[in-house]
């Protein structure tokens, strides 16, 4: 008993290195400016408009983004929920293609389909004669706010839609029944009922457009900086770490509040509401209307992925026809950029870098979640929330948390490649854990007593019962892992070394230099990380652990 | 004149679930019981006088307005759930009070409704109680409260104390009979229980694989079930076909004798045989008695703490007997061969396709 609680100490010493203690030197560096005053940058900060702006700014794009998100979203989830119709499983995994995809990918596709030289405009000038693009939205609002709603729509659909299709349709009937009309039993019975999961999902689609990086860096150019462009332009550009140690304080003090009031509405959602299986909840009955409703709607969940058809032919089209000059170019540095590396060793950097994030993630993940599966634990609970923790610190701050934790013996972790993929695990490993819990705590304990009365030994009995059992969820949790690691990117733009340089890094630097030469290579990368990325999205599609894994 | 009419309704789905052709007349102020196996159509029938699913074929009137395409609604009737579908973010009052909000009553009046209301299930004092700190049988009066509160002009019940233990049901049964009665309302009872619908209803409709077998007062149906089916839905246990003959009425089990003068005239009609199981004695083979020896051999034995019932393998039947304490027969076990006798007032004959 006390040797297999003993396991969680792995775990816990890996949290308090390569997180807890980022995390005080962050603080620290906050702090240290001037330690007589001692809040010195904080005050610096919120004295400072353009801080304060930024602060502003954050909050009120991340709240338009996410009314923008559920609107786009409840419709789509409704849908799912509530309608059989032939082609559904492949639809909805279709939907979750954006929120896999790394953002780099998800802003190169947006460039690519509503840019200047993009998809629409072209069409658009080659159809109309006209000489400048017609659609000028790249560096606007409106599409940060269109990125953010694609990429993130998907978060409500999933965690609504499950709710929805569980609900008891008898509840609606019984309106019905006592007078309600559509109308009434949607805003008594059905949305009081939906609110917890509208508003959990509402909360993390916030928090990650709270939290956007590689969105707001690429689309939205410099005058809108969020907290996150903030803190890497204090860190990579201006040096002043003081000052992006208190700006991540801030911004890490928002996260955790958002995910208090997120654990609060699924801890609501859990309690009371009347669920049933989904079988008996569906809508089998289907006139024209709604056949050609249907129909419409196929095709508009098509039209949401556009940016990603976008990318790949701009990625292939250049000088008016199809080609694959941009691939091949990849492997000429035309400009003599020092940061250039070969596609085939920035390919490998990625791949090799999210194998060994799998790696870690699987074994930090299961072993977390094994102790935490046990009912009735004591401290189960705040174990859990620590070990969630890290979810919570937004890419960029864990990476300037380690270039300032890193720096120095024994420590000096600044010139290896395994900088890179502890950031990246430390990201990816609470999806581990998220994915295999419920299926462990599925699992009935009877079935390793009957191991154990026919004989098998502890090891036997985790080989032949647990793995077979926990097979889905773990590959569910190492595919989130290797995606994650795949298109991580704001700690990796702050930790890579070139020689190390990963295919999110790469597309980016492309696109910083001038010529559609480089845009036009960017592209080429973004196509073909996204395709790596599917690859393994459509493993996770496969092997989906009844709907419930995940987040 | 009945109020509620349901006339030669269809519905299909295409997992099967179906109602074919069902009629079905209601009184005002009449209980009618739905009686039936999982499975047969009776909560389908039910949604569609609803209105929450619509017929492929037939129609359905009340009052003598038809109900074709109007929605739940407008109907103005009431439904309880086997699951109850209590709303679970809303306390006591709200569930109840729903309806009447629906009608925009007066807060004054919809307070004094629900008042009124709740006193009539006996839950005074629970109004902000939440949902779920409710007991089972709390739930039920709660769900039939809110049922009850726009007053309905039919209240349908969906085996609603399915959930429920034996003796809960039973006196809930009781109460809610004795309120629906009070009221007035017509009501239709679906149920899978015999006992339950005796219990409940005026009337009683026996339903099979999305028809109506037999309708009728429990009494018409116990005095002449019109087929083997109906007769086993009421808990009779012995139940055979058989052809008239001039000596008694031949079956399964062999001739029994019968006591009826005029038998004699009906010589090769077709007939349910029913034999009360109470009746029948059961020895061990020796001598023979007065009626219609029949030998046998025990085929199960179930001792039901007291009596037993005693399944006797005879010729190509079985015959169900009820074994009292005391009986010699008590002591009888599975394979002895046996001598059964069957009493001329312990068979009844019901003549088919009248």
């Amino acid at each position: 008993m006390t040797a297999r609680r003993l396991i969680i100490i792995g775990p816990l010493v890996y949290l308090a290195v390569f997180f807890l203690y980022p995390l005080g030197a962050i603080l620290a560096k906050s702090l240290d400016a001037d330690p007589f005053i001692g809040f010195g940058p904080f005050t610096r900060l919120l004295g400072d408009s353009y801080y304060l702006g930024r602060i502003w700014f954050t909050i009120w794009q991340a709240t338009v983004s996410t009314v923008l998100t559920v609107a786009i979203g409840l419709p789509v989830a409704y849908l799912f929920a509530k309608h059989e119709f032939p082609g559904k499983t492949v639809l909805k995994a279709v939907t979750t293609v954006p929120f896999i995809m790394p953002t780099i990918v998800v802003a190169m596709g947006f460039l690519a389909l509503a840019g200047p030289q993009g998809l629409l405009n072209s069409a658009l000038m080659d159809i109309f004669g006209l000489d400048t693009p017609p659609i000028r939205i790249t560096n606007t609002l409106t599409i940060i706010f269109l990125a953010h709603a694609f990429y993130n729509y998907s978060i409500i659909v999933r965690i609504v839609s499950t709710f929805w299709a569980n609900l008891n349709p008898r509840l609606e009937e019984s309106a019905a029944m006592l007078g309600a009309g559509r109308f009434n039993t949607f805003i008594h019975v059905t949305l009081p009922l939906l609110l917890p999961a509208i508003v959990s999902s509402a909360v993390l689609a916030f928090a990650f457009a709270f939290t956007s990086f590689g969105v707001v860096l690429v689309l939205g150019g410099s005058q809108f900086a969020t907290l996150e462009v903030a803190t890497y332009e204090l860190t990579a550009k201006l040096f002043r770490l003081e000052l992006a140690g208190a700006l991540a304080i801030i911004q890490m003090l928002f996260t955790y509040a958002f995910l208090l009031v997120y654990t609060r509405f699924q801890a609501g959602a859990a309690v009371r509401v009347d669920l049933v299986p989904r079988e008996a909840t569906s809508n089998r009955r289907r006139g024209t209307g709604q056949t050609l409703f249907l129909i419409a709607f196929v095709f508009g969940l098509l039209a949401m992925l556009s940016p990603l058809w976008a990318l790949f032919e701009r990625a292939l089209s250049s000088g008016g026809g199809y080609s694959f000059t941009h691939f091949t170019s990849l492997f000429t540095n035309e400009t003599g950029s020092y940061f250039y590396q070969s596609p085939i060793t920035v390919i490998w950097n990625s791949i090799r870098f999210a194998a060994a994030t799998m790696a870690i993630s699987l074994v930090l993940g299961t072993i977390v979640a094994y102790f935490l599966a046990r009912p009735r634990r004591r401290g189960a609970g705040v174990l859990d929330a620590l070990f969630m923790m890290p979810l919570g610190v937004s890419a960029v701050i864990m990476g300037f948390g380690f270039l300032i934790a890193f720096n120095r013996d024994p420590l000096d972790l600044r010139a290896s490649w395994l900088i890179l993929v502890i950031a990246h695990s430390l990201i990816a490993y609470p999806f581990v854990i998220r994915s295999v819990l419920p299926a462990l705590r599925g699992m009935p304990v009877q079935l390793r007593e009957a191991a154990a009365l026919l004989g098998a030994s502890p090891v036997k009995t985790f080989l032949h019962i647990d793995l077979p059992i926990l097979s889905r969820a773990l590959l569910v949790g190492a595919t989130f892992a290797f995606a994650i690691s795949m298109g991580e990117f704001g700690a990796s733009l702050l930790l890579v070394r070139p020689e190390f340089t990963t295919m999110p890094v790469a597309i980016f630097r492309l696109l910083s230099q001038p010529g559609a030469a480089n845009i036009g290579q960017a592209l080429a990368m973004s196509s073909i990380l996204m395709v790596i990325v599917a690859v393994g999205f459509i493993a996770i599609e496969r092997f989906r652990y009844k709907d419930m894994g995940g987040f | 004149m009945p109020i509620l009419e349901v006339s030669n309704i269809s519905k299909s789905f295409s997992d099967g679930y179906a109602v074919e052709g069902v009629s079905l007349a209601a009184e005002r102020g009449e209980i009618v019981g739905l009686l039936g196996p999982s499975g047969c159509g009776k909560t389908t029938l039910l949604r569609l006088i609803a209105g929450l699913e619509q017929p492929d074929s037939g129609s359905i009137s009340f009052d003598g307005v038809t109900l074709d395409g109007m929605p739940p609604k407008d109907r103005g009737f009431g439904l309880m759930f086997q699951d109850l579908a209590l709303f679970p973010h809303m306390d006591v009052i709200g569930n109840v009070s729903f309806g009447l909000r629906m009608q925009h009553l007066a807060k004054d009046e919809v307070r004094q409704r629900v008042d009124e209301l709740l006193g009539v299930v006996d839950l005074t004092g629970y109004g902000h109680r939440k949902v779920h700190e409710l007991s089972g049988g709390e739930r039920q009066r709660v769900a039939l409260a809110r049922s009850l509160a726009p007053k309905p002009k039919l209240l349908m019940f969906d085996e609603p104390f399915g959930s429920l233990d034996r003796g809960l049901r039973e006196s809930l049964q009781i109460e809610v009979r004795a309120i629906l009665k009070e009221i007035g309302v017509t009501s239709i009872y679906v149920t899978h229980d015999r006992d339950e619908a005796f219990a409940m209803a005026d009337s009683i409709v026996i339903m099979d694989k999305g028809s109506v077998v037999q309708a009728g007062t429990a009494q018409e149906l116990f005095k002449a079930p019109q087929s083997e089916l109906v007769a086993r839905s009421l808990g009779l246990k012995n139940v055979m076909h058989g052809t008239v003959a001039t000596t008694g009425v031949e079956s399964p089990i062999g001739v029994l004798p019968i006591d009826d003068p005029e038998l004699g005239a009906n010589v090769g009609a077709r007939v349910l045989v029913l034999i009360d199981d109470r009746q029948i004695s059961v020895k061990q083979q020796e001598g023979s008695v007065e009626g219609s020896v029949l030998e046998g051999v025990v085929d199960s034995v179930q001792f039901h703490g007291g009596e037993s019932d005693l399944v006797v393998r005879i010729g190509d039947g079985r015959l169900s007997c009820l074994v009292r304490p005391g009986d010699a027969s008590m002591a009888l076990a599975v394979g002895e061969s046996v001598s059964v006798v069957v009493p001329p007032h312990a068979v009844r004959l019901v003549h088919l396709g009248q």
